[in-house]
């Protein structure tokens, strides 16, 4: 019965919102104020979600609850790059529910409040494993999309440096490396975030591709990614032309530029990628790494960069390893130096039931225990309160 | 074919008998008073069905009174001898005393307790025997010898008079008008009626299951009547004590640190993992292994769930906070390990039912299973080689 009065209450708001996208932007604002008074009136019956869509308005008082994120924006946003279990529930649950955590919403705060004349701050979330690092990252970009800031999103660097099928000597500096499957693959999905900046901006130089392409100066930016996916040999080039732009037109502002990274510990941590002759690869050889690391130095303004540091993709570190130090290492730390550090952390007992009270929400846990004070405890004791842990844990149930 | 058998089995032992009588002459004064009663001594040969080969039965060991009395002086001498060895007082050197000397004396790597050196008394090494039954002249001692089971009827010959006598007692009483309505249970708890191989070997003598019932109801009934002491004490003789299992669970006291909460200690073993568990009365449910958050440390919700356990058992899910430390084993022993470790620190915080029942769910029980040897000639401690037809 309980479950099924807190679906009903659920799928009026559901509604709702329904109605607030098609109405527009605007409209939520009075309408969300009364169904925001509803959820306090409901609060005996440990709610799990509220109707703010707009992650600007998020504030400690939504803390520990989902928020909807409509399907269109998914994929726009994210069209590559949510963790594969995530993606996997949204495609389940046919809803992406992002709950507001502590360190995100310090982060948005942070971001609020950035003095653009300054470098770029950079901010840096880590913690163990499983506790909603990447999941903090979108609920970041997503507050950034909103805010019309141009997206540089790399979902996981660790993808560029392990098991890459191409590895081509580079066209532009023949000491580095290429990776044009990685490449062209990055750049798809960069037009498919930000299409509406590509016709904007304009390339500062010339740059000649090969003898008979070349992209001329003043021409939009669009065209330098459509050069790149169609010619794979310079997906690479492409990307580094595109970080360069980028960077130096962030700083006339233009535009606001938010360049994400998950998995920055695979900058400058090792490889597994060999030449032809067996030899290792340093990081630094590939073309796209030695670009990005470029890009996260904070020698230029106008925008913000925010890194998140993973164990779960990294080469040769132990698996406990979760602080800053032990992940980047000494030349990772030097290189980001200074940077803001966010600890991500398990669940608050609030936000536990929360997420417990989202699942039974979506009829996702069976078991005819799961709603009990006592299946929860036992839920608690076997999760650690940890996200990662409990959503597999609940997988089961 | 039996028969025949049987017949010359008895002529055979009676010859033996003729025999052997001049040596038992002396003796027979000293043994006529000593048969009435159910003495431990050497048996001479046996009554009744023989074997059908009487070399059999020849050949069966027996050992004169001599022979057990030449024992029991060499084992005295022995003890002495011992005592002095080991330089305590020859006066007070008791039997356990006298184990643990052999043990030090005689170290054995066997398995087998029992194929190690024992020195005991010679009364518990060599079997009871029954005694000569009839005397000179062919006549049993015994009145009821021709029963086939004297030692059992005349036992039973002795209960029945003894209920006669109560109730004799009793009518008397009635008669005078004294009598007392008095029940005694206490007796009963903590202690149990002899099982069947035991009274056969208070007997020496075989019995059937019928006999045996047949005598317990007897005793019932006399404990069901009021009797005196000297009956009470005849009807303990055959009442064995029960000790209860559980009040061998030991408690860890409680202790308490600086700031005054109470914690209770105690260690855990399983296969070749040793845990050593801290349990604190207060606590938010968080657990520490070596140092490491206990999710970090065990990756596998198996064992999680053995954690688990004892805490969901006893419905104290998040109320304590503990430490630990393991060693040796791998995850899932040191998993049990650490279970078992909690779950006797748990005990100090808990009823004594709850520990009852913590023993009957096995909590508190040590897995004594360990990696069974590899024998020669097979693969593994099972496993055998594959068979080949040629």
């Amino acid at each position: 019965m309980l479950t099924r009065t807190s679906r009903l209450v659920s799928g009026a708001r559901r509604l709702d919102p329904g109605r607030l996208l098609h109405a527009g932007s605007q409209a939520p604002q009075s309408l969300a104020a009364p169904l925001d008074n509803q959820a306090p009136d409901d609060s005996p019956r440990a709610v799990s979600r509220t109707s703010e869509k707009d992650p600007a308005r998020h504030g400690e008082q939504h803390e520990g609850l989902h928020y909807n994120i409509p399907l269109q924006d998914m994929r726009t946003l994210f069209p590559h790059s949510l963790p594969p279990r995530f993606s996997m529930q949204v495609k389940t649950f046919s809803e992406a529910c992002l709950m507001v955590r502590k360190p995100a919403l310090e982060l948005l705060h942070y971001l609020k409040n950035t003095n653009f004349a300054h470098p770029a701050v950079r901010y840096v979330l880590y913690g163990e494993k499983g506790t909603g690092k990447t999941l903090s990252l979108c609920h970041v970009i997503h507050f950034c999309a909103k805010q019309d800031w141009l997206i540089l999103h790399v979902p996981d660097a660790h993808l560029w440096v392990k098991s890459c099928r191409s590895l081509l000597p580079s066209t532009y500096n023949k000491q580095r490396l290429d990776q044009p499957a990685e490449a062209s693959i990055w750049l798809k999905n960069f037009k498919t975030t930000n299409e509406r900046f590509l016709s904007q901006i304009k390339v500062q130089e010339k740059y000649v591709w090969n003898k008979r392409e070349s992209t001329e100066k003043g021409s939009p930016l669009g065209e330098v990614v459509e050069q790149g996916i169609m010619r794979v040999k310079n997906a690479t080039d492409a990307v580094g032309v595109v970080l360069r732009e980028l960077k130096g037109q962030s700083s006339l502002g233009g535009f606001r530029l938010l360049v994400a990274v998950d998995g920055v510990n695979a900058l400058w941590g090792k490889t597994t990628l060999k030449r032809e002759d067996k030899s290792l690869v340093a990081p630094e050889e590939l073309a796209l790494v030695h670009n990005l690391r470029k890009m996260v130095k904070n020698d230029w303004h106008g925008g913000t960069i925010v890194l998140t540091l993973s164990q779960t993709g990294s080469l040769f570190k132990p698996r406990k390893a979760y602080l800053p130090q032990e992940l980047l290492g000494k030349e990772g730390f030097d290189a980001l130096d200074p940077f803001i550090p966010i600890l991500v952390s398990n669940y608050s007992p609030k936000e536990f039931e929360s997420c417990i009270q989202y699942y039974l929400e979506n009829s996702w846990l069976q078991h005819e225990k799961a709603h009990t004070e006592e299946g929860k405890k036992e839920l608690l004791f076997l999760s650690n309160a940890n996200p990662g842990q409990l959503e597999r844990l609940c997988a089961h149930l | 074919m039996a028969a025949p058998c049987v017949f010359w089995g008895t002529a055979v032992s009676y010859r033996l008998f003729l025999g052997g009588r001049v040596s038992l002459a002396l003796r027979q004064g000293v043994w006529k008073a000593a048969a009435a009663e159910l003495q431990i001594l050497r048996l001479r040969h046996t009554t009744g069905v023989t074997a059908k080969k009487n070399v059999a039965a020849l050949k069966r060991e027996t050992y004169t009174v001599d022979f057990i009395k030449k024992q029991i002086e060499e084992f005295n001498i022995g003890k002495r001898h011992l005592a002095n060895m080991m330089g305590e007082d020859p006066e007070t050197f008791t039997q356990e005393d006298i184990d643990r000397a052999i043990a030090y004396l005689f170290p054995s790597g066997l398995f087998e307790k029992q194929a190690r050196p024992i020195m005991k008394h010679p009364e518990q090494i060599f079997p009871k025997q029954r005694a000569i039954q009839w005397g000179e002249d062919g006549r049993p001692f015994h009145f009821l010898f021709y029963t086939g089971k004297q030692s059992y009827y005349s036992l039973m010959h002795e209960a029945y008079g003894k209920l006669l006598d109560v109730e004799k007692r009793q009518n008397q009483l009635q008669a005078k008008g004294l009598f007392s309505e008095k029940t005694k249970t206490k007796d009963l708890i903590g202690s149990r009626w002899l099982i069947k191989e035991e009274l056969e070997e208070m007997l020496v003598e075989k019995l059937s299951d019928q006999d045996y019932a047949q005598f317990i109801r007897l005793l019932e009934r006399l404990l069901t009547v009021e009797c005196s002491a000297e009956e009470e004490e005849f009807v303990q003789r055959f009442r064995r004590s029960v000790t209860v299992q559980s009040r061998k669970q030991l408690i860890e006291p409680l202790q308490y640190d600086g700031q005054g909460m109470a914690f209770s200690t105690s260690e855990g073993k399983r296969k070749s993992a040793k845990a050593e568990a801290i349990v604190y009365e207060h606590g938010s449910g968080r657990i520490k292994v070596n140092g490491i958050d206990y999710l970090l440390y065990f990756p596998v919700t198996q064992d999680r769930e053995q954690l688990m356990f004892p805490f969901h058992f006893l419905d104290r899910l998040g109320k304590h906070d503990v430490t630990c430390t393991v060693s040796g084993g791998g995850r899932s022993s040191q998993a049990g390990a650490i279970r078992l470790a909690m779950a006797k620190a748990l005990c100090s915080f808990v009823t004594e039912e709850e520990v009852e029942w913590m023993r009957q769910a096995g909590l508190l029980t040590a897995d004594p299973r360990v990696r069974e040897r590899k024998k020669p000639g097979q693969e593994g401690a099972r496993r055998k080689f594959t068979w080949k037809k040629r």
